[in-house]
């Protein structure tokens, strides 16, 4: 492929890409929203992470099958607890990583 | 609207110390997606190009993957649509906290909106302290690094070990972490508990990244109809 093939592909990609993003906040910022919306939309970001997460913690990705006692889960349960604990980002991510390093070669 | 604050370091800084546990996240998986491109032979700066124009990491794996594999241009376009329409639901729940702001502002917002700097957003957002000029600040060191990333991947990237220091795990810890943050009462939990098991069913039955919104959008209906339920007894 040439510049101007790649060009054409990421200018579509990223077109594609902005719309649904800017679309919904350029219409909704500027409405009075009703409150149920608000309500619904405050469901949204605890519904979004749980279910990015929990295939990954639960599932085998190159099969697509229920896989319990991945490493990942796991390495999931001391990491929740302390986030739970000390509600550090930073924190939690790091130890995170550590524990993921460690069961790499522990298991 | 507020005067900008051009001359104070605020923003910066505050956005630098939402950013980086996103930042350690995705240099990996830039460097990984750099190393992969480069092994489809798409030269360096056509990936330098890509992570510029379509800030979305997901679905430029994908694009690699279907470029390696030979597919056509619209077929690519079309899957990076399908893939990132569920960022339509967090650009939803962002304007909540953006409501009357100028749509310039707003315009340079969305391009930031990913599934990372969403959740870290929208949780300052939530403890009432946090300035739009910050979460933009986020947005954008997010998408410096992760330009940075996949360019230094696509360049060198054959010389990181993979797996090393166990920095796959970063986005999944982070995501643990803001999940914690959400959980602000049993409604919350409950719907945590419904998205991750409607979540799991669905990637398991149906293949394609329709398990995000599709567990999302039903997990939180459930929630809130449980919700509303409550209130009227």
């Amino acid at each position: 492929m040439i510049f101007s093939d790649y060009l054409f592909l990421f200018c579509g990609m990223g077109a594609v890409t902005y719309l649904p993003r800017a679309l919904p906040l350029a219409y909704l910022a500027h409405k009075k929203l009703p409150q149920g919306l608000v309500d619904w939309l405050s469901l949204i970001p605890v519904s979004i992470l749980s279910a990015l997460l929990a295939p990954l913690l639960f599932c085998d990705s190159t099969g697509r099958t229920l896989q319990l006692g991945k490493p990942e889960f796991l390495v999931a349960i001391p990491t929740l607890a302390f986030a739970l604990k000390t509600k550090s980002l930073g924190g939690t991510v790091l130890l995170g990583m550590a524990l993921y390093w460690l069961a790499g070669y522990v298991l | 609207m507020k005067t900008m604050p051009q001359n104070t370091p605020k923003p910066l800084s505050e956005g630098a110390s939402a950013a980086w546990p996103i930042c350690i996240g995705y240099f990996p998986i830039g460097l990984a997606l750099g190393v992969l491109a480069q092994k489809a032979g798409i030269p360096w700066w056509a990936v330098a190009m890509m992570s510029v124009l379509v800030f979305a990491g997901s679905a430029q794996f994908i694009c690699v993957a279907m470029l390696a594999a030979g597919a056509s241009l619209p077929a690519i376009i079309f899957t990076t649509f399908v893939v990132n329409l569920r960022h339509a639901l967090m650009s939803s729940a962002l304007a909540v906290h953006l409501a009357g702001v100028s749509r310039r502002f707003l315009a340079i917002f969305a391009y930031g909106i990913t599934d990372e700097s969403f959740a870290v957003n929208m949780t300052r957002f939530r403890s009432g302290t946090w300035s739009r000029w910050s979460a933009l600040a986020t947005n954008h060191l997010a998408n410096a690094v992760w330009i940075l990333a996949t360019l230094t991947g696509a360049l060198l990237g054959q010389f990181v070990p993979p797996g090393a220091f166990g920095i796959d795990y970063a986005l999944t810890g982070m995501f643990i972490c803001l999940l914690v943050f959400q959980l602000q009462g049993s409604i919350y939990i409950l719907t945590g508990v419904l998205a991750a098991s409607i979540a799991v069913g669905w990637y398991l039955l149906i293949p394609g990244d329709s398990y995000i919104v599709g567990a999302s959008i039903t997990a939180a209906t459930l929630g809130y109809l449980v919700r509303h339920s409550r209130r009227k007894h």
